[in-house]
């Protein structure tokens, strides 16, 4: 029933066992015990379960494993390297940019993915581009300053 | 205080200060402990352990209670590590709610660090053989002044071992202007491992042989199992046990997608009835239903004053279901033994919680330690409490631990809502524009239904079958049903309803926020029918000072213009601003808050563009942390305001997702400036749910100044803006 596949996270080749429609977002995990993508709705209208996939910041939770294929996946946890923060990770912190914090992983990644396409978003595209992740608690501001402190931190500000 | 006849003992959300008498600390939730080793332990390491039984659910108390203790026990923030809701470890609080945590915990803790401090220098002024006031403190290092030589630590004295003493209460507690961490915006210490994938919540914990768990849930409170076919999920794997017990049902599987697609393909076989009132006659049921009355203030005569003033006025005003709509849907995880059980849960209340899951698994209280762990926010009662009480049922049937996740829909239809309330206000002005009388009415439910005894729990109801009790008491309703105006001749009536359509419970600021929001829409009402400035009319009719201050604050960030509303010259773009005021509980923190809204007349669509706040809560101790709770506040009752309602139908609860209950999104999202007012020498008052109160009322005033059109029934939606604007209503 269950099928060996080969998931690229975080750089590593992983190889897991599950049946091929198993949801992305559960096997990230319970099979590779990354807990930063959540499950916010299973229903892909959340955005707490968002991984970067390819370049692009994707929803995980209705992503069968069996589609995943050779993209590669990087997940909060990879953001870092070496132990050092990310600079949104870090622009995150200096904004105090949550409350609960539970859709900060969404944020963080669907961050990430627009701060490579577009080096100094302007506040318009940033709106648009985080309106697929949602927040309850109404840190929008702050997670607002916090992208666009990122832009700074690893463009300079610069487009 | 207008509201101290109301206010009830022991009964809910946080509704009094707490108080030293008899030697103890009276929290709303019963006397703390007053053992000063159940709050404050010093490590061998140098380390600090304070204890606190509330708990953090995102509003940044973990930081906030550190502050304080590192504050009164002169060490460094960093080496003050909290433990928080544990009933094996932890002081028991009740609930964390009413924005009593810093009043109640903070208090609390600062008398017990500086009892701990008092202690320590008494043994030090031995140790050293120097009088106590020769003696400073440095980083928890005790020394002589002016003899840096002659020196002891905290940890030398007294790491690692208790200190058997009462908190007394008179131990001096530092001057604020002496705080050097109070005060301060620290940033929050649960922050970075949220930032980084870390373990950070309930959802995130792995048990040993844990099993994972779904529940199959009847498709409303009324529906009945009729039938259950188990053979319909025999070819999935991993299905460890099928739970049936009367409507409850539950799949435990090895692994979590198996309980998912086990959860979805069991065949259950409901028998459904209509239960519901039409949503297009809730209010009318609402003001149907048989009521108990209270009274809250009646200084007589009123309706004859009405009656006989120059100008009658009358309004009433609407409050639909509010959900509290945590991001993460509720999870918990149970190992019930048949001599011991552990419960793992995001609840607010790890004590209240532990006696009625002892009662509902059938095991006496001190055998179940019920331990909190963060889940996603949740303004109030979500569904914590019940995915609890399920997982306990789920764990105890298997014999196993289990990790119990509930399903977005689980969520959404089976927390328990914020009421939907009816509120009618009724005024005479005299031929000079004055206030001669104030008459208010609020229909509702409790507003606080948290579980005290185990048929409260969806999976008592659930399994024997019966519906959810109606509530022992009523509380909440009357929160900010009486204004700080000193307008002359007030009644306030606060109509009970026992039980209405849907089972409610509290939601930030309880009916603080309903009663604001008719309260302060029909001051405005006033206003206009007076022709007169919407500040300057409510500058009339208060005279404390603190109130002053932040409507003069609140006009001055906004730049507030007086003048009667509405607008006058319409312009094709509809624009207007509108202003709030409250005093939270009539007594706690202040509030004004000014809202700019545009109207687009075509499509109804309401737009927030500016939020100008001004808080006063006494005494500041984190500034950011202070900014973030009250942004917060606005974005969230903005959201309610502008978009929510919970829908049904007679069957059942139609508001499953974000598709059917959506909230505000970043592209609707206003500026939100905030004036802070520190009162360095008044107490620190509560600040998760003031500024919640005044925003639907800021934003019905703006929506009348922009466009002469009054809503009153939330949420302003296009289609209803749209209805007003064309029936001309005002």
């Amino acid at each position: 029933m269950d099928d060996q596949i080969v998931i690229n996270v975080n750089g590593k080749m992983h190889t897991v066992q599950a049946a091929p429609d198993t949801p992305l977002l559960y096997v990230l995990r319970n099979e590779l015990g990354l807990h930063a993508p959540q499950f916010g709705c299973g229903l892909e209208q959340c955005g707490a379960c968002m991984v970067i996939y390819g370049r692009e910041a994707k929803q995980s939770c209705k992503m069968m494993i069996a589609d995943v294929g050779s993209t590669p996946i990087i997940t909060l946890e990879g953001l870092m390297e070496d132990g050092e923060l990310h600079p949104v990770q870090q622009a995150f912190v200096e904004e105090q940019a949550a409350q609960c914090g539970f859709c900060t992983n969404g944020m963080i990644i669907a961050t990430a993915a627009l701060l490579v396409k577009y080096h100094n978003p302007n506040e318009q595209v940033i709106r648009e581009s985080l309106d697929g992740n949602l927040c309850r608690c109404g840190s929008h501001l702050r997670i607002l300053r916090a992208v666009k402190r990122a832009s700074e931190l690893m463009w300079g500000g610069q487009a | 205080m207008m509201a101290g006849q109301s206010k009830q003992s022991n009964q809910g959300e946080g509704q009094n200060q707490p108080a030293a008498s008899s030697g103890r600390l009276e929290s709303a939730f019963g006397p703390l402990t007053n053992q000063l080793d159940d709050w404050i332990r010093i490590e061998t390491d140098g380390t600090i352990t304070a204890f606190s039984g509330k708990v953090e659910l995102g509003q940044g108390v973990r930081t906030a209670l550190a502050q304080i203790v590192a504050e009164e026990l002169d060490v460094p923030f960093e080496r003050v590590h909290m433990i928080m809701g544990d009933t094996s470890l932890t002081p028991d609080e009740g609930y964390t709610a009413g924005s009593m945590t810093i009043m109640s915990s903070g208090e609390a803790l600062r008398q017990a660090a500086a009892e701990a401090k008092k202690v320590m220098l008494e043994m030090a002024s031995d140790h050293l053989d120097a009088t106590i006031v020769e003696l400073i403190i440095n980083d928890g290092v005790i020394l002589v002044q002016g003899r840096p030589e002659r020196s002891i630590s905290y940890t030398e004295l007294m790491g690692g071992k208790p200190f058997n003493c009462e908190v007394s209460y008179t131990a001096p507690l530092k001057a604020p202007r002496d705080y050097r961490v109070v005060g301060t915006s620290v940033p929050r210490v649960d922050i970075p491992s949220k930032f980084t994938g870390q373990q950070s919540f309930i959802q995130d914990m792995q048990l040993p042989g844990m099993l994972h768990a779904r529940l199959v849930r009847p498709p409303s409170s009324a529906a009945q199992l009729v039938s259950i076919d188990e053979s319909s999920i025999k070819d999935v794997p991993g299905i460890v046990k099928i739970v049936q017990k009367g409507n409850f049902v539950g799949v435990i599987t090895e692994r979590e997608e198996q309980s998912v697609l086990a959860a979805q393909r069991l065949k259950v076989e409901w028998s459904e009835k209509p239960f519901l009132p039409p949503m297009a006659e809730l209010y009318s049921h609402l003001r149907s239903l048989p009521t108990e009355d209270t009274v809250v203030r009646d200084d007589g005569d009123v309706e004859q004053v009405i009656a006989h003033s120059a100008r009658q006025i009358r309004a009433e005003y609407h409050q639909p279901y509010h959900a509290h709509a945590s991001i993460g849907p509720s999870c918990a995880l149970a190992d019930v033994q048949p001599e011991q059980a552990t419960v793992w849960s995001s609840a607010a209340g790890p004590y209240p919680l532990r006696s009625v899951l002892a009662q509902l698994i059938g095991m006496p209280e001190d055998k179940l330690r019920v331990i909190h762990v963060e889940g996603a926010g949740s303004y109030g009662q979500n569904g914590s409490d019940d995915a609890a009480a399920d997982a306990a049922v789920l764990s105890q049937a298997v014999g196993r631990p289990v990790r119990l996740q509930w399903t977005r829909q689980d969520e959404f239809v089976w927390e328990p809502k914020a009421p939907s309330m009816v509120m009618e206000v009724s005024a005479g002005l005299d031929d000079q524009g004055n206030v001669t009388a104030w008459d208010y009415h609020v229909w509702s439910p409790s507003h606080v239904a948290r579980a005290r005894f185990a048929a409260q729990l969806v999976a008592a109801q659930l399994i024997n079958r019966q519906p959810f009790p109606a509530g022992r008491f009523s509380f909440g309703a009357e929160r900010n049903a009486p204004t700080n105006y000193t307008f002359p001749k007030q009644r306030v009536t606060v109509h009970y309803l026992a039980t209405t359509p849907l089972r409610s419970s509290a939601f930030r600021s309880l009916g603080g926020a309903e009663n604001t929001f008719a309260n302060e829409s029909f001051v405005d009402e006033l206003a206009i029918a007076a022709g007169a400035d919407p500040l300057e009319f409510r500058l009339r009719y208060l005279d404390d000072p603190r109130a002053l201050d932040v409507l003069h604050a609140a006009a001055e960030k906004a730049g507030w213009e007086r003048r009667p509303t509405p607008k006058k010259g319409g312009t094709t773009a509809l624009e207007g601003r509108g202003l709030a005021f409250a005093r939270y509980e009539n007594e706690e923190a202040l509030v004004a808050c000014i809202a700019e809204v545009q109207v687009d007349p075509e499509s109804g669509l309401v737009s927030a563009k500016r939020v100008v706040v001004a808080h006063d809560c006494g005494l500041i101790i984190n500034p950011d942390g202070l900014k973030n709770q009250i942004e917060g506040n606005i974005i969230q009752s903005l959201s309610r305001v502008l978009k929510e309602e919970v829908k049904f139908d007679e069957y059942r609860i139609q508001s499953v997702d974000w598709d059917t209950y959506p909230i505000l999104k970043f592209s609707e999202v206003p500026e939100v400036e905030i004036v802070l007012i520190n009162r360095p020498d008044e107490p620190a008052l509560g600040a998760g749910e003031p500024s919640m109160v005044t925003t639907s009322a800021a934003v019905a005033n703006a929506i009348f100044d922009a466009t002469g059109v009054r809503l009153r029934q939330i949420p302003f939606t296009p289609e209803r803006v749209r209805a007003a604007l064309s029936s001309g209503q005002g």
